[in-house]
């Protein structure tokens, strides 16, 4: 099994009911991403997920000087950010797709899937001189 | 027995290279690992070949010495990192048998290589280099792409496939329509490709519309039963048929000039015989459509019994499945030929084309035919500025050139 990671990007600006146009497309989006954390679990591919709050909230940490450095914000301002993430398991990419598809659909925003560095790739990394 | 050359030898790992890195990645699960071992079995078979003779089946014996020489290298590594290569040995991505999908070797890997995950020049690199057993150097000047480039393309996207964890597997029936649509489109643009070559090297690259044919040919037989599979076989028969008449003095020649003599019966019989089949199963898609076009085109003894009539109509089929524009310029070169050249240009005229080159072309013909010189030298220039074919580019000047005035 690989570990995915579903990212959901979306408009940076929030309108009054978040990334929705109305208060009931938001409710309607919840439900439908409720269900599908609900058959995320029930077929074991949840690992993880959640929605975040706006990326205005974010504070980046350089803590790789001798004083760690903060700013107020997200690392890159861009016009599209994070919104949410699922971590889920699932044998290979094909699975994943369909699954960040399905998610993509519920939340209503863009999904983007990432897998999980592997034990394997670390090892393959750290042995490149070997 | 006389010792085989290495230029033989080489021949004969080629066609058996598909086959040979699809087997061997099915085993080792891992690309890498198969394109490695299958090129030492190529080492030794030019050590060993030209002294005990070629081998009775000699894919069978690259296959053996390929999955030694990779056991050799897992056992080799795994003394150095054991866990990470007991995970290699033990990965084996056999499906727990799937009722009424066919499994080959080669038709998973085809399908791993044309992966909708993959960028599309990455699908055509993938599967020209695994399964067509082309060099990155020969793949690189097909694309005209420096060979770095090329190799980094298809180096990235090995790893994605190894990284992402793309599988070696035939999809699933109910994905399996819009996989092999995938798989066909890669196969059509390495055709294209060869038939109208960029670039000023050669106008038509024999070695590239081989190439998509006899992969076309592999998967129709692993798929006999996909009439899309069919259907783009037979439209790869029917063009490549008349191959040879395309091209007279460094100049392309239109379909209506072409010396029909020239054509080679035997595609065209068995692209017919393809086409017959998708008739009588009655469920046309674009690729079928597209191959019947040609059908009609073939069929005819000359340029002037063509059946335009089915051939608008065909087209008015494909345009229901596909309402682009492209669809509908190639249905107005049709038409004009029924209908006359003023109907026709109407017709293109609203297509949202500018800048495409056949759109400008097209134009440029139906204006000269209804003896518009000066709107149609604008037309060829407009062709010109954006024609990256020599070939055509020599048509399209003789041709302005003829205008009157």
């Amino acid at each position: 099994m690989a570990q995915y990671l579903l990212s959901v990007h979306g408009p940076v600006e929030m309108e009054d009911y978040g990334s929705y146009g109305s208060k009931e497309e938001m409710e309607a989006a919840f439900a439908a991403t409720e269900a599908f954390n609900q058959k995320l679990q029930a077929e074991g591919h949840w690992v993880f997920a959640g929605g975040l709050m706006p990326a205005t909230t974010a504070t980046v940490v350089d803590g790789t000087g001798g004083t760690p450095v903060m700013t107020d914000g997200p690392y890159l301002e861009t016009k599209e950010v994070v919104g949410g993430f699922w971590v889920i398991e699932a044998p290979d990419l094909d699975v994943a797709l369909k699954l960040a598809a399905e998610g993509s659909k519920a939340c209503g925003g863009k999904v983007e899937v990432r897998p999980f560095q592997t034990e394997e790739a670390v090892d393959d990394l750290l042995g490149q001189d070997a | 027995m006389t010792a085989p050359a290495s230029r033989e030898i080489e021949r004969l790992f080629r066609e058996e290279y598909g086959r040979l890195i699809a087997s061997l990645v099915r085993r080792f699960g891992d690309i890498d690992i198969a394109e490695d071992a299958a090129g030492e079995a190529l080492v030794a078979a030019l050590e060993k070949w030209p002294e005990t003779g070629v081998p009775p089946n000699p894919g069978a014996w690259l296959t053996t010495t390929a999955g030694n020489r990779a056991i050799d290298r897992i056992r080799r590594e795994r003394k150095r990192d054991e866990k990470h290569q007991a995970a290699v040995m033990v990965y084996d991505d056999t499906p727990h048998a799937p009722t009424g999908v066919i499994e080959d070797d080669r038709l998973r890997l085809i399908f791993t290589c044309c992966h909708p995950a993959l960028a599309p020049e990455a699908r055509i690199a993938l599967t020209l280099r695994l399964l067509g057993g082309l060099t990155v150097a020969e793949i690189a000047s097909a694309f005209l792409v420096q060979e770095t480039t090329m190799a980094q393309r298809i180096t990235r996207a090995k790893a994605k496939i190894k990284g992402a964890h793309i599988p070696y597997r035939v999809p699933e029936a109910e994905d399996l329509p819009a996989r092999v649509g995938a798989v066909l489109a890669v196969l059509l643009l390495i055709f294209n490709e060869g038939y109208l070559s960029s670039g000023d090297g050669d106008p038509v690259r024999a070695d590239l519309t081989g190439e998509a044919i006899r992969l076309a040919r592999v998967l129709h037989r692993l798929m006999p039963d996909d009439l899309e599979t069919t259907g783009l076989l037979a439209l790869l028969l029917l063009t490549e048929a008349r191959r040879a008449a395309r091209v007279r003095g460094g100049e392309l020649v239109p379909l209506e000039d072409q010396d029909r003599g020239g054509w080679d019966r035997a595609l065209i019989a068995e692209g017919h015989a393809l086409v017959r089949t998708c008739l009588a199963a009655n469920r046309p898609g674009r690729y079928q459509i597209l191959a019947a076009i040609n059908a009609v085109h073939t069929d005819a003894p000359t340029a002037a019994a063509t059946d335009w009539a089915q051939v608008v109509a065909l087209y008015d089929q494909l345009a229901r499945l596909d309402p682009s524009p492209i669809v509908a310029l190639n249905r107005a070169v049709a038409v004009a030929e029924l209908d006359g050249p003023e109907v026709a240009l109407a017709v293109v005229d609203r297509l949202p084309l500018e800048g495409y080159h056949a759109w400008h072309a097209t134009r440029a013909e139906l204006l000269r035919r209804l003896g518009r010189s000066a709107d149609a030298r604008e037309q060829y220039d407009a062709a010109l500025a954006v024609c990256d074919n020599v070939a055509e580019r020599a048509f399209l000047h003789r041709r302005r050139g003829q205008l009157a005035g």
